[in-house]
């Protein structure tokens, strides 16, 4: 065998290694001018969003503007209250919900020191868009959840759009958003936010009423109740400690979601953590990040004592 | 057949996604087994016919899945029958609408449960005026009344508690403070007492017993504890894998069981106790005087005491002053011994 039969050999091997390519759109285009791109594609998904998106703007602006108004008013009232008042409130709302001295004085001290080190105004602003979005979520989250409970049907659809809800990257929310909304509305964040952190309480609500005693409901029945008499009584009281669970939930995705929202222009303790990244100052960003670890650790303790408070009126031997 | 509360008549009731097509098999005799493997259709109750009287405490009594607890849910439609007709006082419950059947479940009727089902929110008062403020009573009545039936069932002084703070026992007087309140004349017991001790369940008893002498309300007692339904049962319904096997008096089930189950399930218990001198005694009236007199409401328990052992004593018996017949206390040791060992005695242990 000589050198060449080798070399011509070699090579009719890797002629053969050489794998048919998957029949992608690109590939298929250079065989057929006529197959989209997968460029045409995402463009073609692009010009549909274009197209609708003015019919949906006309339905979904007015519907819509309540937000804007709500989150700018909140986030107005929140700056112009003196400093001393606005931290009365909050440790007096603190108190109320938790009724626990300790949970009330971490409180004081945490805002006392965002103050101290003037983040206090900033903090404020994420807390009135975490307030106002935590409202709607409830709003519109509970009743949603009290109508999945009671439909097989739509709690098989919803289901499904829930985890799409959840596991989505938050930034993916903000592209159709920007194309809807002006960045300068205060209800493309807003919305961002609701759609974030709603999903918990609509899950644990439906869960809450769906895990109700058969045997309570049953005596509901048994005495006469209507459907309506047994939802106020039985069903959404029993079921008041899982939905107090699902706002905890609601309360800490807001917040996960407002420092993001920042790109979009929401206002707060996110801005700072943006310039610290896009300026690169680090002791900026850092103390900001910390300023939320706090925020978030006070939303979590007081929502979280109002739960056992909760908790403690129903379960036995508590 | 006048007196009659509710009739129950050819109720069947299958538990499955065709149950309609299952009836004509069921009547035709189909076992349960048989559906249940051929079809997978459970038949939960077989031509039930019973009438309960006004007044009166009917037991129905079977094992766990005998069907009672599927029966007492027809009472109240909680659960709709396959087939059949329930009337109560009156009134097919089977052709209400949705509103009128809210106002039979409102006003004629009450149930106890199981595991008593209290709303764990609310406390003892407002739980046991719940019957009362589902139909928007007024509040200072519903509050009157709640009070005075936890009074009755002995809660006074509980009313600011909440369910859990309670035992067992009190949370099930709670539940029959409730179904009290309600006032209304049918009163239905889901295995009332079977979740709780039997000293406390003993206790429970004597207490419906006590009210019942004052309130002759209709009640149906649903249990699994045979001594219980002899304790307070006027009429005794036994059901075997939903289908009733005898029903009648609890004095003349215990002397004529209708079949080697009936008397498999009343082998075991304590004859003397529960036997009455008046189901035993035969009814000829003897002239003489120098009897003692026995009430024939006395157990055969307390006519042995009196005889002092003596086996060939003879006792008068009377009921409300009169005499009714004689007791020779031969009979008394007869109707000791279960039916089935005496004409069989091979076969007692």
């Amino acid at each position: 065998m000589t050198l060449d039969e080798l070399v011509s050999k070699a090579g009719g091997g890797e002629a053969e290694v050489e794998a048919i390519p998957f029949p992608s759109l690109d590939v298929l285009h250079k065989a057929c001018g006529s197959i989209p791109r997968t460029r045409d594609m995402t463009a073609g998904l692009e010009r549909l969003f274009l197209d609708v998106k003015d019919p949906i703007k006309v339905v979904l602006d007015p519907l819509t503007q309540p937000l804007s108004w709500a989150l700018r008013n909140a986030i107005e009232t929140m700056q112009s209250l003196p400093w001393w008042a606005a931290i009365i409130i909050l440790v007096l709302i603190a108190q109320l919900a938790g009724r626990r001295v300790g949970v009330t004085l971490f409180v004081l001290a945490s805002f006392l020191g965002l103050a101290f080190i003037d983040h206090f105004a900033y903090a404020m602003q994420t807390l009135a868009i975490i307030l106002v979005c935590t409202l709607i979520c409830v709003l519109i989250g509970v009743p949603i959840g009290i109508a999945m409970s009671r439909s097989n049907v739509l709690e098989r659809w919803l289901t499904p759009m829930l985890d799409m809800l959840q596991t989505l990257p938050t930034f993916v929310y903000l592209i159709p958003l920007i194309f809807l909304f002006s960045v300068t509305e205060p209800k493309l964040y807003g919305i961002a936010i609701i759609l974030y952190a709603i999903v918990p309480a609509i899950r644990l609500t439906n869960l809450g009423i769906r895990l109700v005693d058969a045997d309570v409901l049953e005596a509901a029945d048994a005495f006469g109740m209507t459907s309506r008499q047994k939802l106020l009584r039985v069903q959404l009281p029993l079921a008041l400690p899982n939905i107090m669970a699902g706002i905890n939930q609601t309360i800490m995705l807001s917040l996960s979601m407002v420092v993001i929202a920042s790109l979009v222009s929401a206002p707060g303790l996110g801005t700072l953590v943006l310039r610290g990244i896009n300026k690169l100052e680090l002791g900026v960003g850092l103390v900001a990040g910390l300023g939320i670890v706090i925020l978030a650790i006070v939303l979590d303790r007081v929502s979280r004592a109002a739960l056992q408070r909760v908790n403690k009126m129903h379960q036995p031997g508590a | 057949m006048t007196d009659s509360f509710i009739s129950i008549r050819n109720l069947y009731k299958i538990f499955g996604p065709n149950s309609s097509a299952m009836i004509s098999r069921a009547k035709s005799g189909m076992h349960k087994a048989d559906m249940l493997k051929e079809f997978g259709h459970v038949l939960g109750l077989r031509n039930i016919n019973i009438e309960i009287k006004k007044g009166e405490i009917t037991v129905i009594m079977g094992l766990s899945g005998s069907g009672k607890s599927t029966l007492i849910r027809h009472l109240n439609r909680l659960i709709d029958p396959t087939s059949g007709e329930v009337i109560v006082n009156g009134t097919d419950i089977l052709k209400l609408d949705r509103l009128q059947l809210l106002q039979l479940r409102r006003t004629q009727m009450s149930m106890v449960f199981q595991k008593f089902a209290l709303l764990p929110h609310e406390t003892v008062l407002t739980n046991a005026g719940m019957p009362c403020s589902v139909r928007g009573d007024d509040r200072r009545v519903i509050d009157k009344s709640a009070r005075e039936w936890l009074h009755r069932v002995g809660l006074s002084g509980a009313e600011a508690l909440y369910p859990h703070q309670l035992s067992g026992g009190m949370q099930q007087r709670v539940g029959l403070a409730r179904a009290l309140t309600s006032n209304s004349e049918l009163m239905l017991m889901d295995e009332a007492y079977s979740a709780l001790d039997p000293l406390i369940r003993s206790s429970m008893q004597d207490l419906l017993l006590e009210l019942q002498e004052d309130l002759q309300k209709t009640i149906v007692f649903i249990t699994h504890d045979l001594d219980e339904a002899l304790k307070i049962a006027d009429h005794l319904v036994i059901l075997k894998d939903g289908e009733i096997v005898q029903q009648g008096e609890p004095q003349h089930i215990l002397l004529n069981p209708a079949d080697p189950y009936i008397e498999d399930f009343v082998s075991d218990i304590n004859r003397a106790r529960v036997l009455r001198v008046r189901s035993v005694m035969t009814e000829t009236i003897s002239g003489s005087t120098d009897l003692e007199l026995l009430d024939g409401d006395e157990n055969l328990e307390a006519a042995i005491l009196r005889s002092k052992g003596e086996a060939g004593k003879t006792f008068a018996v009377h009921t409300a002053g009169q005499q009714v017949g004689t007791l020779k206390m031969t009979d008394v040791l007869k109707a000791l011994v279960p039916a089935a060992r005496r004409s069989n005695p091979s076969n007692a242990e």
